[in-house]
């Protein structure tokens, strides 16, 4: 029960803060708007007009994706230079859990990304939002993105060691667009590549949006998103054990 | 005379020096040497899919537009970084010339810029196979750092603009999203609504991309000298504009007292 508080406190906090940031305002509304009008226009020049529903669901997922990269990436950091970070890490509940509604906040405001994509193809290019299974859309789009969430929360584990957070951020955003597969299918990608997209959340969470809204099995690429959720969940419980451990042990928790 | 010299090169290059004491090496190469690449290939993969132009097309296109990235940023921080070091105030109450002064920060952010579209380049030969004729290597380098150069002269236009605006970040990364969509790098300007296309002829980069696939394609720099001469100009245009702009929100900083105001 206190370690539902927790989340919810922290949920219900940061969703606050990030609601004041302009830059997550253009990460997470903005960015997403912008690739999905290049994708737009590219389908609809190569003759493509059937696939802007696709290119809206990629470019709402790439939105999400980039809001929990750099929400995780900036989580640990932010609380640094604020001073709060040692505060986070001397408190009694599990690091893990301190930040774990943070990140959760940073992919939820990415569902404002899905949003935006999909309003702004319905009234600039008049793209039909007609969905095989909304019920299950409604289902995978909150599933993907806690998925995501915990997923940055790995990533912001390793940030309590790499201070260079917004780098390992700045590298992840495109490489992670294209081993998901968010516009174009992965069998364009080398072979050797398949195991990372396997790996990916965001991979399966297309597959499951996707396949929700155009048709096409759902409950598959659904259950590799809850099974690599959990596999974030507790990766991130011991990588923030271990990398809190190391940033005491070696007194860098709080150097800028 | 010589002191022009002397703050134009060695006060740009403390400035840019003072950009890496906190843009390490460890946030350098992944955002201006991988990123680069990864841009290069994601377009290219998603215009596979469109079935809109074959994979150079997009190197081209991507590699050049590359260059606002480090351009617009590294402009922006080079004057908003004074800002937050706390430097701003003690730089502009130097007697130094300004000219001297603002446009020696750009040397070094436009030859920055230029690596880092390059890197675009080597990233689309290495992973998709862009092989241009050797013969037009000179010229797409010439059109790499005219794109650089222009993309810098609009970076100094958004640094004035961050004096006033404070939001560095946000103004860098809106004008960098313009310069995607319009300046035809991953969408022929034909194809575009007239509007965007006709905005595209005033900005940055559409002339040195339309050029560098040209050249790419075998074609001779003189034979691009319009798109060349246009571009140049375009940045010049900017960087007189961010000059002037800067000079104005300077004065009336002081006039104000908001220099320091983050």
């Amino acid at each position: 029960m206190r370690s539902l508080k927790v989340v919810y406190s922290g949920f219900r906090m940061n969703l606050k803060m990030l609601g004041t940031s302009s830059f997550f305002l253009l990460t997470s509304v903005v960015q997403p708007v912008i690739f999905a009008t290049i994708a737009f226009y590219m389908f609809r020049a190569g003759s493509r007009n059937g696939t802007l529903l696709y290119a809206a669901l990629g470019a709402g997922m790439m939105g999400v994706w980039s809001t929990t990269l750099f929400g995780s990436g900036g989580m640990i950091q932010w609380q640094r230079w604020q001073g709060t970070l040692e505060l986070g890490a001397a408190a009694p509940p599990a690091m893990a859990l301190i930040y774990l509604p943070f990140s959760l906040a940073n992919a939820f405001t990415g569902m404002y990304a899905m949003a935006a994509t999909l309003v702004w193809g319905r009234l600039v290019f008049g793209i039909g939002l007609h969905l095989a299974h909304p019920w299950l859309f409604v289902l995978a789009l909150p599933a993907t993105v806690i998925a995501l969430g915990l997923m940055g929360l790995v990533l912001a584990s390793t940030f309590i060691l790499y201070r260079h957070a917004n780098a390992l951020s700045n590298l992840l955003e495109y490489p992670v667009w294209i081993a998901s597969g968010l516009v174009f299918s992965t069998s364009l990608l080398p072979v050797w590549t398949r195991p990372i997209s396997w790996a990916l959340p965001p991979y399966w969470g297309i597959l499951a949006i996707r396949h929700a809204a155009l048709g096409g099995g759902v409950w598959g690429p659904l259950a590799m998103v809850a099974l690599l959720g959990v596999a974030a969940l507790v990766i991130s419980t011991l990588t923030f054990r271990w990398f809190e451990h190391a940033a005491r042990a070696r007194a860098t928790l709080s150097l800028t | 005379m010589k002191t022009w010299f002397r703050v134009f090169f060695v006060g740009g290059a403390i400035s840019f020096r003072a950009l890496f004491a906190w843009i390490r090496p460890w946030v350098y190469i992944p955002t201006l040497c991988v990123g680069p690449t990864t841009q290069v290939l994601f377009f290219a993969f998603l215009g596979r899919t469109a079935h809109l132009e074959d994979d150079s097309w997009f190197v081209v296109g991507n590699a050049v537009q590359s260059a606002s990235l480090a351009a617009l940023f590294g402009m922006g921080f080079a004057i908003d970084g004074e800002r937050w070091m706390q430097t701003l105030s003690a730089v502009l109450a130097t007697p130094a010339n300004r000219s001297a002064l603002f446009l020696g920060r750009t040397l070094p952010v436009l030859l920055n810029a230029s690596v880092s579209a390059g890197t675009g380049f080597v990233g689309g030969a290495l992973f998709l196979g862009f092989r241009p004729p050797l013969s037009a290597l000179p010229g797409l380098a010439f059109l790499v750092v005219l794109g650089a150069f222009a993309c810098t002269g609009l970076g100094m236009l958004s640094a004035a603009v961050g004096l006033r605006m404070r939001d560095v970040p946000i103004i860098a990364n809106l004008t960098m999203a313009v310069l995607l969509i319009f300046c035809g790098v991953n969408v022929p300007l034909d194809k575009l609504p007239q509007w965007m296309h006709v905005a595209a002829e005033g900005l940055p980069l559409t002339h040195a991309i339309a050029a560098a696939r040209r050249v790419a394609d075998g074609a001779s720099l003189s034979s691009v000298s319009t798109s060349v001469a246009v571009e140049a100009a375009l940045g010049l245009a900017y960087l007189a504009a961010g000059f002037v702009l800067l000079r104005v929100f300077e004065e009336q900083g002081r006039r104000t007292g908001s220099l320091e105001r983050a």
